[in-house]
């Protein structure tokens, strides 16, 4: 164990590290977020239904037994959430993270080649999925398919949700890449993919974990509209299907306000906690904004 | 016409081409028959039905080979002809599309410009002045994360079930007619204020983010210090960040566009509001391909629409673009 004031020295050492752990936003964000991935990962531990079990009587308001209520059908709402949490979690790390990987892959490409007819095919590609709605596509494709597993779903918004990181990564890139010693190694004559790995990705990896986080949030938000719509998984529960079968119940009608309005206000809770932490970040790298 | 002018139509072009053709080739990459499924899903006599099958089989001509019935499709496309819906009494798709079309026209359009003016307003205030800014950024960040159609729940919750002021759904009320009348007009807001409200509001937070953010920026670049310095109003600096701020919030305006689309689908379906959202709803439902297709080609018009719009905003925001446009004759 290190004691209290190795621990602060370590952190003086590290500004970027003294800033992130100083900074309330990101402390709070994080402190948000952990609590609701341990309840996604440990709350099936605390509920002794699964999100289809018939639990108890239909529509009860929250109460000792219930702690969230249950759904017309007499389902636990409370294991219905934990269930769609983890649902949640695993939309944002899987469409994400594939988004941020295809987004940045093409904006390295197009900025390093700027200019040329790679960089330009690239940017058409990119703009063009720009305009085509995701939603119409999923619309399209989930009413053929018979079966949509979360996991299906989340690659579909991952392989669709690229196209900003790709425009932003290039042009960060576009400005990174005439540096000196970018050119130095160049002349060095030091592989292409090296240079895009340890020159410039390496200036950009507080960017494009930013980025990433962000991604998160926007596919998570991007499914819970799919699911509530009607595209969304025909297996398994999420937090988009829950409020999707509160509102098919006439749950505005009746008031079953535990049903519909706490799925929205955890998925909410959790999108804020993403921006804090992703406004915190940007204070900690970018000292400018810091002093606000 | 400028290089930027021309580069945009062509993206658009191929972008609604390759829509089209996307429309055109997934119910034929599906497994099953479209048609058989469709007419499993409704009951009609079996003297119907039959005659149905020859409709639909010929209005696919699925018996010619594939390059035909591909310009075929772009034929029907041209001429209005996108089928018939099932779920709403074999009325042509056309015609219930092209009625819903003009309540999202009424309903999105109102909501993305007035938050665009009292967003970025709102966050170039907040930029400037920390007291605002500690009360509002909560609130947007609020905003900004919650699903537009929770928002609506929310709203229709509060306002039109347990304070009953305003109406739960509907875009008029059942006993008034659609017209041009006083009457029908003040119906037609009272229904519309919580559908924009909720569209309005989401909109509003992320504006004023993005605004806020961008203000804070250009008040440190070197040409507000280099004003500062020599004496400028601080109005006036705050002018300047304000018009350089714009331009990426226009370019915003874009990107957000597909997403903001959607919410208003969903917010649509909440308040049984009877523009592209509620239809999608219900043709999810009843599995209504054509009708679907039909959606999928408005929501692509919509925002290759919308894409346009913005496009030529942004030329008249940005005098560097504004001079390629002209060739540099000003």
């Amino acid at each position: 164990m290190r004691s209290g004031k190795e621990i602060s020295a370590y952190l003086k050492n590290h500004p970027n590290l003294y800033f992130t752990v100083h900074n309330k936003k990101v402390v709070l964000g994080l402190s948000m977020f952990l609590f609701f991935a341990l309840l996604a990962l440990l709350g099936t531990l605390l509920t002794p239904y699964n999100y289809s079990d018939i639990a108890g009587g239909s529509a009860l308001p929250p109460n000792a037994k219930h702690i969230l209520g249950t759904t017309q059908l007499g389902e636990d709402v409370f294991s219905q959430v934990i269930y769609g949490l983890r649902a949640t979690f695993i939309t944002g790390l899987i469409a994400g993270g594939l988004a941020t990987l295809i987004g940045i892959s093409v904006g390295f490409l197009a900025g390093y080649y700027g200019g040329s007819l790679l960089d330009e095919g690239l940017m058409m590609i990119t703009n063009i999925m720009l305009v085509i709605p995701i939603i119409a596509v999923l619309v399209i494709i989930s009413a053929y398919l018979r079966h949509l597993s979360v996991f299906i779903q989340a690659l579909i918004i991952g392989s669709y949700n690229w196209p900003w990181v790709a425009r932003a990564v290039r042009a960060q890139t576009l400005a990174i890449k005439n540096n000196p010693y970018v050119n130095l190694s160049h002349i060095s004559s030091i592989p292409i993919s090296r240079i895009i790995r340890e020159d410039i990705a390496f200036n950009m990896f507080s960017y494009i974990f930013m980025a990433f986080i962000l991604q998160f949030s926007g596919s998570v938000l991007a499914a819970a509209t799919l699911d509530f719509i009607g595209v969304g998984p025909t297996q398994g529960i999420s937090l988009g299907l829950i409020m999707r079968f509160a509102i098919l119940a006439g749950a505005i009608l009746h008031g079953y306000w535990w049903w519909m309005i706490i799925p929205g206000l955890i998925l909410t809770l959790l999108i804020v906690s993403l921006y804090l932490i992703n406004t915190g970040l940007d204070e900690v790298f970018n000292p400018r904004l810091r002093e606000l | 016409m400028g290089k930027y002018f021309r580069k945009k139509v062509l993206v658009y072009l191929i972008t609604f081409v390759l829509a089209i053709t996307i429309n055109w080739m997934i119910p034929r990459a599906m497994p099953g028959n479209p048609i058989q499924i469709m007419l499993s899903r409704i009951t009609v006599t079996p003297d119907t039905k039959a005659k149905m099958q020859t409709y639909y089989k010929e209005l696919f001509g699925l018996d010619k080979p594939w390059i035909i019935q591909y310009l075929n499709y772009w034929k029907s496309i041209f001429t209005g002809n996108l089928g018939r819906s099932i779920s709403f009494g074999l009325r042509p798709v056309g015609d219930i599309l092209s009625n819903a079309v003009i309540f999202d026209f009424l309903l999105m359009f109102p909501a993305l410009l007035l938050s665009f003016i009292f967003g970025n307003k709102l966050g170039a205030v907040s930029g400037v002045n920390k007291r605002v800014d500690n009360i509002l950024m909560p609130v947007f960040y609020f905003l900004t994360s919650a699903p537009y159609f929770w928002f609506a729940v929310i709203l229709s919750f509060i306002f039109g079930m347990q304070l009953n002021i305003f109406p739960l759904g509907g875009a008029y009320g059942q006993f008034v007619l659609p017209g041009f009348s006083l009457h029908f007009i003040l119906d037609f807001l009272y229904h519309w204020f919580l559908p924009f409200m909720s569209l309005f509001a989401i909109m509003l937070g992320q504006w004023a983010i993005g605004m806020r953010n961008m203000i804070i920026y250009e008040m440190g670049t070197n040409y507000s210090r280099f004003m500062e310095a020599m004496g400028s109003r601080r109005g006036l600096i705050r002018r300047y960040a304000y018009r350089n701020g714009i331009l990426p919030q226009v370019t915003g305006l874009g990107i957000r566009l597909g997403q903001f689309i959607g919410g208003a689908l969903a917010t649509e379906i909440v308040f049984q509001y009877p523009g592209l959202g509620y239809i999608l709803f219900r043709a999810i439902i009843d599995q209504d391909y054509f009708l679907l297709q039909g959606i999928f080609l408005f929501i692509i018009l919509l925002m290759l629409v919308a894409n346009f719009t913005v496009d030529i905003i942004y030329m008249f925001l940005d005098p560097r673009v504004r001079v390629s446009f002209s060739g540099g004759s000003q």
